[in-house]
């Protein structure tokens, strides 16, 4: 109920703007130029709740294997047979950040794998806040799985809010406590190879995911497994097996195509020197 | 209750920011909002902060009394974080408008040790110590590279062979003796490495996985505004 009246409401936001708003951009009160990504977060929305919609009503989506996100359970459970930790960080970035979220998201499975086994699980973490959310994740989880008493407020830690003192002190985990499956899954920068190369070195099976592309080539050298952007933000969905959660990524897929054909059109129009009109209708400021 | 709540919250903030992102700031009352509301985020976490402080004395002293391996190390943390925090925080003298003093914890010669003004303690361990050790653990980067890059290139199948000759010419070009070596064979090499693989190849498959992250985001996004997607509360 409360899903449906959400829906309806975003689409009269969305639609319901007064045509007065739409005078010069410097007066006016819409920001005009910005017209193409409003057309495109409506073409977005609605795709996205049709197939959710598909998917509640049962329809059978099919989603590709990733292969990072197998060896989650794969990981956890090498662990619990060396009986030693999972190191779960997620990203260094601030709680605003998307990726933070997805990696709060994913910490969640992970720590229902771990309190299902009873596998120790360490996450050090940089923000105050993301320790706030990362807290409620795992002790929900470890709630979940009936195992609240396993459950301590010292699994998720704050360690350094410098890059590079977090970095130190989680490489020292690494090298002290020797985990056997080092997880990373959020927002990385420098940090990345550092952190990657030492959990290496410590004989770690690896699985990183990140939506910068100038980190991945570190974690594709270090790591066993590298979710590669898009995977980070379907990890949660794609752990899940939820078919609503799964709506959303088929719905993710199908504009995916549409900006693919459009992608194709424009290379074609430009080739065959047609003008900027096909450009200027993606151009917004 | 508990999640109907942080739904229709993150429904209401996501609306704001993404229906104010569309007006004009200046002209418009969203704009606004939307600014303020991002100044509600750096207040809270402003106080989240005591919560990591908590944290932090909480995991090293437990380890600390129970005397754990490395223990020492985490004897060090704990005084650090008072040694950078306390100095910087003490009131030395509190002056009145009229300028005598209202009070006075230490001589007023202390006055420049505290607080974080040059010259302080927070400002000596600042410079001497925190900035200089963050510097060597950047730098040591460089080795960190060097390990990834001889495991990385290693010619072990066609793929990894195509690799390690791509990385070899990048990296000759990136340097003025590679560079000026690559011109003794021709001088349309270094030319032919910057158009066709750092901005042909190299460009076009960096857009692919922006475009695809950039979706995921999105649609992440979307998700969590319209409360389908709960896996951020621990639900679901």
């Amino acid at each position: 109920m409360l899903i449906a009246t959400l829906h309806r409401i975003i689409f009269l936001s969305l639609i319901f703007v007064p045509s007065s708003v739409f005078a010069q951009e410097s007066d006016s009160l819409f920001r005009t130029s910005r017209v193409p990504i409003l057309f495109f977060v409506v073409l977005f929305s609605i795709v996205i709740i049709l197939y959710t919609r598909w998917a509640k009503l049962g329809k059978t989506l099919f989603i590709r294997k990733i292969a990072g996100l197998d060896a989650v359970e794969e990981a956890v459970g090498r662990a619990t047979e060396m009986g030693k930790p999972v190191l779960y960080i997620p990203g260094i970035s601030e709680i605003d950040e998307i990726e933070t979220i997805a990696g709060i998201a994913i910490l969640g499975r992970v720590a229902r794998i771990t309190a299902q086994y009873e596998t120790p699980l360490i996450v050090p973490v940089r923000y105050p806040m993301v320790l706030a959310a990362g807290q409620e994740v795992v002790e929900q989880a470890y709630s979940e799985m009936g195992k609240k008493d396993s459950y301590h407020k010292d699994i998720v830690r704050y360690v350094a809010g410098e890059q590079f003192a977090f970095t130190a002190t989680v490489n020292g985990i690494m090298m002290r406590d020797r985990p056997a499956a080092n997880i990373y899954m959020g927002g990385f920068f420098a940090e990345s190879l550092l952190l990657a190369e030492t959990g290496n070195a410590a004989g770690s099976i690896q699985i990183a995911g990140t939506a910068r592309p100038e980190q991945l080539p570190f974690f594709i050298a270090a790591c066993d497994y590298t979710l590669m952007g898009e995977e980070l933000y379907a990890a949660s969905s794609y752990l899940s097996h939820e078919p609503i959660l799964l709506g959303g990524l088929k719905g993710q897929d199908f504009v995916k195509m549409i900006l693919v054909i459009c992608i194709i059109a424009g290379c074609l129009l430009i080739t065959l020197d047609s003008g900027d009109w096909f450009k200027n209708i993606f151009r917004a400021e | 209750m508990r999640t109907t709540v942080p739904v229709v919250i993150a429904f209401i903030s996501g609306m704001i920011m993404v229906v104010g992102f569309f007006f004009n700031p200046e002209r418009s009352f969203l704009g606004r909002v939307e600014e303020e509301v991002l100044q509600w985020v750096t207040i809270v976490g402003g106080f989240t902060l005591l919560l990591g402080v908590v944290s932090i004395v909480r995991v090293n002293s437990k380890v600390v009394k129970q005397k754990k391996a490395g223990w020492i190390f985490n004897l060090a943390t704990l005084i650090s974080v008072f040694a950078m925090a306390i100095p910087s925080m003490l009131p030395v003298t509190k002056t009145s408008n009229l300028g005598s003093v209202i009070y006075s914890i230490f001589p007023e010669s202390w006055g420049s040790l505290f607080g974080t003004g040059t010259g302080s303690i927070y400002d000596w361990l600042f410079n001497y110590l925190d900035a200089p050790m963050m510097a060597t653990m950047f730098a040591m980067l460089a080795f960190y590279i060097a390990s990834a890059a001889y495991r990385a290139f290693r010619a072990r199948n066609a793929e990894a062979t195509l690799l390690l000759v791509t990385a070899v010419l990048v990296m000759l070009w990136r340097i003025p003796m590679g560079e000026a070596f690559l011109r003794l064979f021709s001088d349309n090499i270094p030319g032919y490495i910057n158009s066709y693989i750092m901005n042909g190849v190299n460009v076009a498959v960096q857009r692919g996985i922006i475009i695809g992250a950039a979706l995921g985001a999105a649609s992440m996004s979307l998700r969590i505004m319209l409360g389908i997607e709960r896996t951020y509360m621990g639900k679901g």
